[in-house]
């Protein structure tokens, strides 16, 4: 479906954030839909991270709003991001290392019976069903997750999102510490995840994967939006030199405009 | 690969129980052939009587490490919660409300401590430290530094009356320690209170009020260490402003020796109260074998240094910490 006809699920608008006198981002608005995988790149301390934590509640925003379903917010925090549905896979993966593979999937939402004991049992279940639909191999769930390989514990977090069980979902870097198989199969499950109506966020390096997944483009220098575009329209090249700066920045009149900075 | 890891580590978290029992076992097989006296039943309950105190109070000093915190001011509590009841009593009030009065000053403080703690983001040693005195402060004003004594049989009993042919205290140990345990293990309470330790950023970007949940951590350690000041205002039938002096010290010796990690996130009931039965059965041996009291002070501190040592050359290369940054 095309995503800019339909109300987009989230709107961030002008938001600003800076630390002492560095300016992590201005004046930043995007839309986010439903059933769209749009990826976010840019070069190291652009702000992509600052952005999508602003979206899951966790960083303030010093100025603008964030829309969820036609509710305003200025601000969200992670209790509230979750419960609007927005979960998220951070680039530190924020997990217990001292604390195994199925405390972490279901940190913050343990199963419990009686109201008070955590359910194990049924927590253990569902954490290998969720394991065995992404193909990660973890062979106990017992295992404390600082133990694990990279990869591993980035499919733990990614776990952990989807056990919460959002219709947003970001991904911080998901694939950075995991192999080409191991990759693959996340971004199946992003595309899966979109094609069920979710709308998907994806922070990302590797522009290969950005082509091969995102249907939308919005590229970040330096806190600003410099472009959100149709990935069809574009060659990787073209992305290159938005992302650093070479070209002048263009609007192509999707998403939010952008007027020339410098 | 990951088996053996896996192994290994499952097998180091039982370490220190393991080495525990270990220790226990041979100091009984020792102190049993110094003494004909030490493997009595006399004597053992002595020894769980005398161990009883500690077993509470570091039930909830277990809690507050696991946290990577610490509460210097259980010492004080115990003093203030057994003064508090000591005045209620002897102003006219009932011995049952008059308990509860008392721990209910103690969980007080240590709502005090929490909320300092968690919401101010303070550094929980100086909270604690600070807590210490005021608290001891308050008790000592509220006695004018003259110990209250004198209770009703059935306030005296919960110290040193009878059931069957234990006593209260070690009955309050048992049942504490065995929900202390389910609750640590078993409960969403638990799971944050480890996860406080191990990652607290992650807690809080899950979505859990983690603020909450330190300042009921630190409460359960208040409530505890005013249960403290009911065994020892009971069983000395005396409410003293300086009761439980140093008391801290010990319930922190006992946790740690007990294997839960001073930086946080893992933590044992079993261990700890495990501990403080080697403490309370070297205290009785040391005594047993009239050794005199410096001596035992000597003993114990080097087990202790031991202790720590040990923990902290096991859980060098342990998952858990410094791993994770707390911002990218
Ligand atoms: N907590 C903070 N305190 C101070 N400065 C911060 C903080 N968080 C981010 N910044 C700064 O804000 C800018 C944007 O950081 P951000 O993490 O959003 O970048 P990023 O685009 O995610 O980079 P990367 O690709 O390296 O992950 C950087 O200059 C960073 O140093
Ligand atoms: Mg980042």
């Amino acid at each position: 479906m095309v995503a800019k006809t339909s109300n987009p699920l989230v709107r961030v608008s002008h938001l600003n954030k800076s630390y002492g006198n560095i300016t992590a981002l201005l004046d930043v608005s995007l839309d986010i839909y439903a059933g769209e995988i749009l990826a976010i790149v840019g070069d190291n301390g652009a702000g992509k991270s600052t952005l999508i934590k602003m979206l899951a509640g966790v960083v303030k925003p010093d100025s603008g709003y964030i829309k969820v379903r036609e509710q305003t917010y200025p601000y969200l925090s992670p209790t509230k991001a979750i419960h609007l549905g927005i979960s998220t896979v951070y680039q530190d993966l924020a997990l217990v290392d001292c604390r195994d593979v199925v405390s972490n999937i279901f940190l913050g939402r343990e199963l419990v019976y009686g109201g008070l004991m955590v359910d194990r049992r049924r927590m253990e279940k569902q954490a290998r069903q969720v394991l065995d639909k992404l193909q990660i191999n973890i062979p106990s769930l017992k295992t404390p997750v600082g133990l694990l390989s990279g990869g591993q514990r980035q499919g733990v977090a990614v776990a952990r999102a989807i056990i919460q069980g959002g219709n947003v979902i970001i991904f911080d870097e998901p694939t950075a510490a995991m192999g080409v198989q191991e990759s693959a199969k996340v971004i199946r499950l992003m595309q899966e995840l979109a094609r069920a109506g979710m709308a998907v966020v994806v922070i990302s390096h590797n522009l290969h994967h950005v082509f091969e997944i995102a249907e939308r483009i919005c590229v970040l220098r330096h806190g600003q939006i410099v472009a959100v575009c149709k990935a069809s329209d574009y060659q990787p090249n073209q992305i290159v030199e938005l992302i650093m700066g070479v070209t002048p920045i263009t609007t192509d009149g999707i998403g939010v405009q952008k007027d020339a900075a410098n | 690969m990951q088996q053996i890891k896996r192994w290994l580590w499952s097998w180091n978290e039982q370490f220190s129980q393991i080495l525990l029992g270990l220790i226990l076992i041979i100091m009984a097989v020792l102190l049993h052939h110094a003494s004909p006296f030490f493997m009595t039943w006399d004597n053992w309950r002595n020894i769980l009587d005398q161990s009883a105190l500690l077993v509470i109070v570091s039930l909830g000093m277990t809690f507050v490490i696991c946290t990577s915190g610490i509460d210097l001011s259980v010492g004080a509590i115990a003093a203030l919660s057994g003064v508090c009841m000591a005045l209620a009593m002897h102003a006219g009030l009932s011995v049952e409300l008059s308990i509860c009065l008392g721990l209910a000053a103690g969980a007080a403080v240590g709502v005090f401590n929490g909320l300092l703690i968690a919401k101010l983001n303070l550094s929980p040693f100086i909270v604690t430290l600070a807590a210490m005195s005021v608290t001891r402060g308050i008790a000592l004003i509220l006695t004018k530094g003259i110990p209250i004594y004198g209770f009703p049989v059935n306030f005296t009993w919960w110290g040193s009356g009878h059931i069957g042919s234990l006593n209260p205290p070690i009955l309050m140990a048992v049942l504490l320690g065995l929900l202390a345990a389910l609750v640590l293990n078993r409960t969403k309470l638990g799971y944050y209170t480890l996860a406080l330790g191990g990652n607290e950023e992650a807690l809080r970007r899950s979505g859990v009020a983690h603020k909450t949940y330190k300042t009921i951590v630190y409460t359960i350690s208040g409530l505890t260490a005013a249960v403290g000041g009911l065994v020892i205002t009971a069983r000395l039938n005396t409410a003293e402003p300086l009761a439980g002096w140093m008391l801290e010290l010990d319930a922190i010796a006992a946790v740690v020796l007990g294997g839960t990690d001073m930086k946080g996130g893992r933590g044992s009931i079993t261990g700890t109260i495990m501990a403080c039965l080697l403490l309370g059965m070297l205290r009785n041996g040391l005594t047993i074998l009239n050794i005199p009291s410096y001596y035992q002070q000597l003993t114990i501190g080097l087990i202790i240094l031991a202790a720590i040592i040990i923990s902290e050359l096991r859980l060098r290369n342990a998952p858990g910490h410094g791993t994770i940054t707390k911002e990218d």
